[in-house]
C-alpha cells in the first residue's frame, strides 16, 4: 500500500467532507443546535425543575452530558450515512473507486468527516448547555477520548449502513428504529439505578449506555457502569466495524456489480 | 509496450446474464483504439472491469503490465476514465471536483490545483470554475469529466461515449483535443455510437457483439472489407417511380433523392451515362452512411445469419 498516496487521498476526502458540512450548514449544524436547545428548555428547565436531583446532581446538569453525547452520536452517524450513500446514489463514489486510493482510506476519510462533524456539533451543544447549567469537567482525558471513540464507532456504523442501503429509506430505518431507541434507553435522561433489577440488566446490553455514562463520568465524575467496560466495548466495536467496513468495500458490496 | 491486455475475460451478472463470454484484447501503448458494438454488447462491462467498477467472473486484465488481481493500485494509477453516465457531484464546485480527483490519485494540493487549472483552461471551463457542476450544460459536464479523468495525466484514457448528446462544435473541439493528447503519447480507448467518430479518430478497432469480439484489426484493414456503399443523388426534378438502370439497385426517396447501391464492380461513369440517357439531371451527390456503420451492420447480420444456419 502506498502510504503517501493514501495520506494525500484521506486528506483530500476529509477536506471535501468538511466543505460539504459547511456548505449545507443549515442541514448539518443548525438542526442539532435547535433540537438540543429545546431539550434543555423543556426537559432540563421546565420539567427538570419538578424532578429535582438525579444521582446527586440537578437534573439539567445530569442530562447535559447525555444530550451532548446524543448529538455527537446522531450527527456522526448521519454525516457518514448521508455522505456515502449520496455519493453512491449520484455515482460520484466512482471517482474514488477508480482511483488507486485504498478501500481503508475511503473508510478512514469518511469516518474522519463524521468525527469532525460530531465533534463540531458536540462543541456547539456544549456551548448551548453552558447557557443553562455549569459544567466543570472532572476528567478531561476521559471526556475527550470517550467522545472521539463513540463518534468513530457510530461513523463506522453509518458507513456500513450506507454500504447496504439501496434507497434513501434505507438510511433512515436504522436511525429511526435502532439508534433512537438505543439512545433514549441509554441513560441520557435517567440513571438506570431507578429501574428494576431486571431492566438494569437488560439496559447493560445497550452499548450507548456505556458511552453516555463514561462521558458523564468524564464531566460529572459519576457513572452507572465501570468505565473500563466502556473503553473495552468501544475498542472492540471500533476495530470490528472497521474490519467489516473494509471487507465489504474490498468485496464491492453495494458499490460494484 | 502493451497498454491493455485482456485474456479470456468473462462476466456473468447475478441475474444470470452472461455479458462477456471470454474476450481477448490487446491495445498497444500510444494507440487510439475504438471499441464498438450495439447496445448491450458488453462494451461498458469491459470498461467497468478494467476500471474496477465491475467485478469480473473470470479471465485476466493487465494495464501497462500491472495485473488488476495482483497490483490493482498501480494498474488504477495508469487509467483515466470518462464514463458514459454523468457521475459528477453536481453540488460541488467545478474546480473542487478536479482538484479532489487529483488528491485521490495522491497528487499534492498545489500540483493538483495547477493541473486543474491547466485542464479546465484547455477544456474551456476555467471561467466556470467557481460554479457548482449542476449549473453546467450537458456538453460542459462531459468536458468536466474529461478534465477530471486527465488531472493525474494517465497513460491510458478510456472514454465511454464521451460525445453523447454534445453539439457538433463541441464534438469537433473534443475530437481535436483527443487527437492532441493521443499525439502527445496518451493511449486512448473510445467507445461511441457515432461511428464516424471512431472512423475519424481511431487507428484500431474491435467490434464486440453478444459478449464476444467479432472483429479486431486496424481501422484501415476493417474498412477495406467493405463491399458496397450507398450514395445519394439529389435530382433536379421529382420522379414518380424509380428509374430502371441496368445492374443498379436503387431506392427513390420523397425529397427527390435517389439512393444507389455501388458495388466494387460498378463505376460511376457508367451510372451517370445511364442517367444521362434517361435525361435525369443530378444536382449533387453524397454518401448515405459512413462506411464503418455499413461494415458494422454487415458483421452483425453475417453473424446472425450464420448462427441461424448452425443452431449448434
Amino acid at each position: 500500500m502506498n502510504l503517501k498516496l493514501n495520506a494525500v487521498a484521506i486528506q483530500t476526502l476529509v477536506r471535501k467532507e468538511v466543505v460539504r458540512v459547511l456548505r449545507i450548514w443549515v442541514q448539518t449544524i443548525v438542526p442539532p443546535a435547535i433540537t438540543m436547545t429545546l431539550y434543555f428548555i423543556i426537559f432540563g428547565n421546565l420539567i427538570g425543575r419538578r424532578i429535582g436531583t438525579m444521582d446527586g446532581f440537578d437534573y439539567m446538569s445530569y442530562i447535559a452530558p447525555g444530550l451532548i453525547m446524543m448529538s455527537v452520536i446522531t450527527n456522526s452517524y448521519g454525516n457518514v450515512v448521508s455522505s456515502f450513500f449520496g455519493a453512491k446514489f449520484a455515482r460520484h463514489i466512482e471517482e474514488m473507486i477508480v482511483s488507486p486510493m485504498s478501500n481503508a482510506a475511503i473508510v478512514i476519510g469518511h469516518v474522519s468527516g463524521g468525527l469532525i462533524r460530531g465533534l463540531f456539533v458536540g462543541l456547539l451543544v456544549t456551548a448551548i448547555a453552558l447557557f443553562f447549567t455549569k459544567l466543570e469537567v472532572q476528567h478531561p482525558l476521559v471526556t475527550v477520548s470517550i467522545v472521539v471513540l463513540s463518534s468513530i464507532v457510530f461513523s463506522l456504523a453509518g458507513f456500513i449502513n450506507a454500504i447496504f442501503a439501496k434507497k434513501f429509506d434505507d438510511i433512515s430505518i436504522v436511525p429511526t428504529f435502532i439508534l433512537t431507541p438505543l439512545i433514549y434507553l441509554g441513560g441520557v435522561f435517567y440513571s438506570i439505578s431507578l429501574l428494576p433489577e431486571f431492566w438494569q440488566t437488560v439496559s447493560k446490553a445497550n452499548p450507548v449506555l456505556y458511552m453516555v455514562n463514561a462521558f458523564r463520568y468524564g464531566i460529572l465524575g459519576r457513572s452507572d457502569i465501570d468505565i473500563s467496560h466502556a473503553y473495552i466495548m468501544l475498542f472492540v466495536f471500533m476495530i470490528t466495524l472497521f474490519m467489516v467496513a473494509v471487507t465489504l468495500m474490498n468485496r464491492g458490496v453495494g458499490i460494484r456489480e | 509496450m502493451t497498454a491493455l491486455r485482456i485474456k479470456n475475460l468473462q462476466k456473468t451478472y447475478a441475474n444470470g446474464t452472461q455479458a462477456l463470454k471470454g474476450i481477448d484484447l490487446t491495445v498497444e501503448a500510444g494507440d487510439f483504439y475504438a471499441l464498438l458494438g450495439p447496445n448491450g454488447a458488453g462494451k461498458t462491462t469491459v470498461i467497468g472491469i478494467v476500471t474496477s467498477l465491475i467485478n469480473k467472473s473470470g479471465g485476466e486484465v493487465e494495464i501497462f503490465g500491472h495485473s488488476i488481481d495482483d497490483d490493482l493500485a498501480a494498474a488504477k494509477s495508469c487509467i483515466g476514465l470518462v464514463p458514459q453516465e454523468i457521475n459528477l457531484n453536481l453540488w460541488e464546485r467545478v474546480e473542487n471536483i478536479v482538484v479532489n480527483q487529483a488528491g485521490y490519485y495522491g497528487l499534492p494540493r498545489k500540483l493538483a490545483q495547477e493541473r486543474a487549472e491547466k485542464y479546465l483552461r484547455t477544456l474551456r471551463l476555467w471561467d466556470r470554475r467557481n460554479d457548482i457542476a449542476r449549473t453546467l450544460s450537458g456538453g460542459m459536464k462531459r468536458r468536466l469529466m474529461i478534465a477530471r479523468a486527465l488531472v493525474h495525466e494517465p497513460k491510458l484514457l478510456i472514454l465511454d461515449e464521451p460525445t453523447a448528446g454534445v453539439d457538433i462544435e463541441i464534438r469537433r473541439f473534443m475530437w481535436d483535443f483527443l487527437r492532441e493528447i493521443n499525439a502527445a503519447g496518451t493511449t486512448i480507448i473510445l467507445t461511441t455510437h457515432y461511428l464516424e467518430e471512431a472512423e475519424s479518430l481511431c487507428r484500431d478497432v474491435a467490434i464486440i457483439d453478444d459478449g464476444r469480439i467479432i472483429e479486431d484489426a486496424p481501422m484501415s484493414t476493417v474498412l477495406r472489407k467493405l463491399q458496397r456503399e450507398i450514395i445519394v443523388l439529389s435530382l433536379s426534378e421529382v420522379m414518380k417511380e424509380v428509374p430502371r438502370l441496368d445492374n443498379y439497385e436503387m431506392l427513390l426517396r420523397e425529397d427527390n433523392d435517389l439512393e444507389v447501391a455501388i458495388e466494387p464492380s460498378h463505376n460511376l461513369n457508367d451510372l451517370f451515362r445511364q442517367l444521362n440517357e434517361r435525361n435525369i439531371t443530378v444536382v449533387s451527390m453524397r454518401n448515405k452512411t459512413n462506411r464503418l456503420e455499413e461494415l458494422f451492420m454487415g458483421l452483425i447480420e453475417k453473424k446472425s445469419n450464420s448462427a441461424a444456419k448452425d443452431p449448434s
